[in-house]
């Protein structure tokens, strides 16, 4: 594996690869990693999905990778675009942690679990099946995704290496 | 932001005032904690995209301690003190005696210990902005995480991200005594919050 045919994901951010090629996002917490991955034609994407909903965005031009809602048609679409099967993608989900302990906690303070149920629901309007997860937790997470075997390998402070 | 788009420098140099006072303020209050002197750098004040926040306390992989709090009142927004475990380690050492594990397992005793410390820092530099701004400011129950920055910032962020994919971050860096290691505050004011700062210290909008 050469750092070559790696593609850094930014937060708020999405990219596609195709291969040999790793995709990977740092630092995930309440953040969702959703990953998308077409088996036979190996080819994959990557979203790291901020918010649940682009309805309370109050920004000029939408950043469709920024939400729940907004990333995962978008994802789908560019996967499509460089020959992926939409009917075949399969998905898998990462993050969403709450990253800090409150008692009570306001709305904001769920924004881990809300960002999960939103990408689910957004995977379930578009019938992609959700093969595999690692979310929830207090813990942060950096993902990396093979294009080619679709397996992610999630790597956190407290608990090591594990592949979904 | 549009609040930017005039006398931007003006109100960047407030804002760095700003920093300045309040964690002048915290750096007297650890100064006293410590019993040591705590130098302190002149605030950043900057607009800063995402990914680039975390790069201020060494990327977004850096395993940092950080005590979370949200000020609420007049002008909400998010607060963070910012420590490396090694400066963890000192801090446990010189307030308590206790010789914390450097692989940064901490215990409950040692996890609400930096927590205090932090909810001290915290409230000391939030009365200083109270009483400078003469705004009601209020912080709510501090909370900590041992954690890669980028998962842990990401948390102060949520409020800038339905606004854009930069957020404005009132930065201010701890010199402790001779010890290398350096802590820093971060000030994340809430988007609408700045028009009511501004306000507040006369500044035109």
């Amino acid at each position: 594996m050469t750092e070559a045919n790696l593609i850094k994901i930014g937060m708020a951010d999405m990219n596609v690869g195709i291969g040999g090629t790793l995709l990977r996002t740092t630092g995930l917490g309440s953040c969702v990693g959703l990953t998308l991955h077409d088996a036979e034609r190996q080819i994959a994407g990557m979203a790291h999905i901020m918010l649940p909903s682009s309805e309370i965005a109050r920004e000029g031009k939408l950043n469709l990778a920024k939400y729940a809602d907004t990333a995962v048609p978008e994802l789908i679409d560019r996967l499509a675009r460089i020959g992926a099967d939409p009917r075949r993608l399969v998905a898998k989900l990462a993050g969403g942690a709450q990253m800090f302990a409150f008692a009570g906690g306001s709305d904001s303070m769920r924004i881990g679990p809300r960002n999960v149920e939103s990408t689910k629901h957004a995977l379930a309007l578009r019938s992609i099946p959700v093969i595999a997860e690692d979310t929830g937790g207090n813990y942060g997470r950096t993902i990396e995704l093979d294009c080619r075997s679709g397996i992610v390998s999630i790597r956190s402070v407290q608990h090591g290496v594990k592949e979904i | 932001m549009n609040m930017f788009s005039q006398d931007a420098d003006f109100k960047m140099d407030v804002l760095r005032e700003v920093g300045n006072i309040g964690a002048g303020n915290a750096a007297t209050a650890l100064s006293r904690l410590l019993d040591k002197p705590v130098d302190m750098a002149v605030p950043k004040v900057n607009l800063l995209p995402f990914e680039r926040i975390a790069e201020q306390v060494g990327g977004s992989e850096a395993v940092i301690v950080a005590i979370f709090l949200r000020m609420e009142g007049d002008a909400p927004g998010n607060m963070f003190f910012l420590i490396s475990r090694e400066q963890t380690r000192h801090l446990l050492q010189g307030l308590l005696g206790i010789d914390a594990a450097a692989d940064g397992d901490y215990s409950e005793l040692e996890l609400s210990a930096l927590c205090e410390i932090g909810n001290i820092l915290a409230g000391s530099y939030l009365s200083a902005l109270a009483d400078l701004t003469g705004l009601y400011m209020s912080p709510t129950v501090p909370s900590i995480a041992v954690d890669m920055a980028g998962a842990i910032l990401s948390y102060g962020l949520l409020q800038f991200g339905t606004m854009g994919d930069d957020a404005l971050l009132i930065d201010t860096t701890f010199l402790h005594g001779s010890q290398e290691s350096e802590g820093h505050f971060f000030l994340i004011p809430d988007p609408d919050s700045f028009e009511k700062l501004f306000r507040a210290l006369g500044v035109p909008i």
